[in-house]
């Protein structure tokens, strides 16, 4: 892609697959000697983790399927038995929910280091747009099978935001009782709901699998980003991707892995609501509906406008707006590290967005709306004034000449010779 | 047009006036505050106490399920590996108690038979609407996985069944309803159902409410969550392999991007 090709097959097999599919020059080209920038930090890791997190949903999630029941009466008492009677049951399904909140936190992460160094800017819109596409469908995807579970949060979660459809009566009255019954399958959230929500459920991985794969592709045209935002100007900036970032990123990955297991056997239950292990009963509302920790910064937005169809602008917005931040940014800077101003205003939104899911759990009356507004207000002036103004106000620190200087520091005369790669054997110790 | 002026102010005025009150702790959806108890199956190592959860099935089957089901459990449940520990035999004899309804039979007529180990716990109303009328229209909710379905789980259940005590003289109570200092709001439907020596207890335990709180407690918590003991067992030798791996992993990429510094360097040696 980006880069010339440098795979020479060595045997027959490998001659034979090149001349028809090359999977095996992709897989040297673009995993093996992939020139990756050779500053990337421990933040750059959350691609691979989010890979990993994908694959485990889907392992898990697939025989999880093979148990579960999705009708209305079945759902609770099924997962239940999956808990109890199924090998290895509780196992898979505590990983699966565990999981799901690892995989946010993840995707969280990986979301905001794009943010500050700036990886969204030319020429990354297309992976940038890409990745916000995949928040997207991990948010709807989330959601359903937090439904499946059918206990008294899944069904009041499903209550309310199916029913945020209804606000497009505010525009044409009836659209959105229509398509609110259209999408519910009947006059209320029942057994025909569940079932489409469990059948969406099971394909929207598939839909995400795809879009991480374009995500990758696009990636891969210009290449990673950087701690200093400084494009790749020599090979000397880069290192192959193997050894080096497999090796990084398979160590981050098991420090990842232990607070998952750490959740997953001691407190798999610490994240949910304990109302979800009441089985679902329309006729009784929960005191407090609360979504999944994921979903409460965005929840808090929602109950902060005082208006439902606004509210529901707001809450669709909250993740949009995202899509449009490669031209709301007009700093030509991409690191946020040589963005003194921009800094502490980036600092602020992260604090912001912690406030907003603290806020979100709460009960949406005095100061937790009074702050709930103030923060969401922040959320949105954050992408829709500071962004925009601050690129024509700030005055930018000194860049560093390249990856390569900002490593060794400015003076310095790295040896000519290329990275050494997989293939040559290096004998450690030798001198 | 008009909708959207009126919703921008509408927002802007409510920003600036907050309210005064923070939310009541009740209003927020938290109920009163649930002192934790210590539990013999605390993690990271803990397991259950047999013997405690055999007097707790004792306690259960004496009196909660007077009016509480447990429709997830069967009786083969309680002498599987990490719960109480029935023998085989002790099994089928607490199985048998319970007259379980079955059929239809060959004449299609549904009949009573003594309970067998594959069968579910028996539940004390055939529906719903039967245990209302007999509970003055209050539901005894199933006590399956009520362990984990109460914020605090074993130890809002231990201080609910011990947190029976007189209103104060200004609270007003409704018709037929206890005042309780862990339920959400203090007026329960359900009786104070533990009273000091009502169930005996053959291991030397003293037949105490606290005693009989507590070990009911830890027994619906197995119940609720019955392979807890498996899950710290195998999530202890996954740590322990995540944690030497973790090392492993640290001390091969420290080893690997070595080879990079020495390359760096080399014009200086």
């Amino acid at each position: 892609m980006s880069h010339p090709s440098t795979y020479e097959p060595s045997t027959g097999i490998e001659r034979w697959f090149d001349a028809r599919m090359p999977i095996p020059r992709v897989m040297h080209d673009q995993f093996l000697v992939f020139p990756t920038p050779r500053n990337l930090n421990y933040w750059w890791t959350f691609g691979g983790i989010l890979t990993f997190m994908l694959a485990a949903q889907m392992a898990t999630g697939i025989v999880l399927a093979m148990h579960y029941v999705p009708t209305a009466d079945g759902a609770f008492d099924s997962v239940e038995k999956i808990m109890r009677d199924v090998n290895w049951g509780w196992l898979l399904r505590y990983a699966h929910t565990v999981g799901a909140s690892m995989f946010f936190l993840a995707a969280f992460i990986h979301t905001f280091r794009g943010l500050y160094y700036g990886s969204y800017k030319a020429p990354r819109e297309i992976l940038w747009i890409l990745g916000v596409l995949i928040l997207l469908l991990m948010i709807a995807t989330a959601f359903m099978g937090y439904s499946l579970v059918w206990g008294q949060m899944s069904f009041w979660a499903v209550t309310v935001i199916t029913n945020l459809f209804s606000s497009l009566d505010a525009l044409i009255p009836g659209l959105g009782t229509s398509l609110v019954q259209w999408i519910w399958g009947g006059f209320s959230v029942g057994g025909p709901t569940l079932n489409r929500l469990y059948a969406l459920h099971y394909l929207l991985p598939f839909v995400i699998a795809g879009v991480v794969i374009l995500h990758i592709w696009a990636l891969h045209v210009p290449g990673s980003n950087n701690p200093t935002g400084v494009d790749v100007k020599s090979a000397k900036d880069t290192i192959p991707f193997h050894p080096y970032y497999t090796i990084k990123d398979g160590f981050a990955l098991v420090l990842f892995l232990i607070l998952f297991a750490g959740l997953l056997f001691y407190a798999p239950n610490f994240l949910g609501h304990p109302d979800n292990y009441i089985p679902a009963n329309p006729l009784q509302t929960p005191p407090h509906i609360v979504p999944e920790w994921y979903f409460l910064p965005f929840y808090a937005i929602l109950r902060a406008i005082p208006s439902k169809l606004f509210g529901v602008i707001g809450l669709i917005g909250s993740v949009g707006i995202l899509f449009f931040v490669p031209w709301l940014d007009t700093s030509r800077i991409r690191s946020t590290s040589y963005r003194p101003i921009y800094k502490w205003f980036f600092w602020l939104f992260v604090i912001n967005c912690l406030v907003l899911g603290y806020l979100g759990a709460q009960a949406p009356e005095g100061w937790y709306l009074f702050f709930g507004r103030v923060c969401t207000l922040y959320y949105f002036g954050f992408f829709l004034v500071i962004m925009p103004l601050l690129g024509f106000i700030e005055r930018p620190k000194k860049l560093p000449g390249s990856i390569t200087q900002s490593v060794l520091g400015p003076g310095s005369h790295p040896a000519e010779a290329p990275p050494p790669v997989a293939r040559e054997p290096v004998r450690e110790g030798a001198v | 047009m008009m909708s959207t002026l009126r919703t921008v102010t509408a927002f802007l005025i409510a920003l600036s006036i907050p309210s005064l009150a923070l939310a009541e702790e009740a209003g927020n959806g938290h109920g009163p505050v649930i002192e934790a108890q210590e539990w013999s199956f605390a993690p990271p190592f803990g397991h259950y106490d047999k013997a405690q959860l055999q007097r707790g099935y004792r306690v259960y089957k004496e009196v909660c399920a007077n009016c509480h089901s447990m429709r997830l459990l069967s009786y083969r449940n309680l002498g599987e590996p990490g719960g109480p520990g029935f023998s085989p035999e002790a099994v089928e004899t607490l199985a048998a108690q319970a007259q379980i309804t079955d059929g239809p039979n060959d004449k299609g007529e549904m009949f009573q038979r003594p309970g067998r180990p594959s069968d579910r716990f028996r539940s004390p109303y055939p529906n719903d609407q039967a245990a209302r009328v007999a509970n003055n229209g209050a539901l005894p909710p199933d006590l399956s996985v009520m362990a984990k379905a109460r914020e605090g789980g074993p130890d809002y259940i231990y201080a609910l069944l011990t947190g029976y005590e007189q209103p104060p003289a200004d609270m007003e109570m409704s018709k037929g309803m206890q005042y309780n200092t862990a339920f959400p709001g203090h007026q329960i439907a359900m009786p104070n159902p533990l009273v000091d020596g009502v169930i005996p207890y053959t291991d030397g335990t003293k037949p105490t409410v606290d005693n009989y709180a507590k070990d009911v407690s830890a027994f619906l918590m197995w119940a609720a969550e019955p392979k807890l003991e498996e899950r710290y067992k195998v999530g202890a030798r996954i740590m322990i392999f995540l944690l030497v791996f973790a090392v492993i992993m640290y001390l091969s990429k420290r080893a690997v991007w070595a080879r990079l510094h020495r390359r760096d360097h080399a014009h200086e040696a």
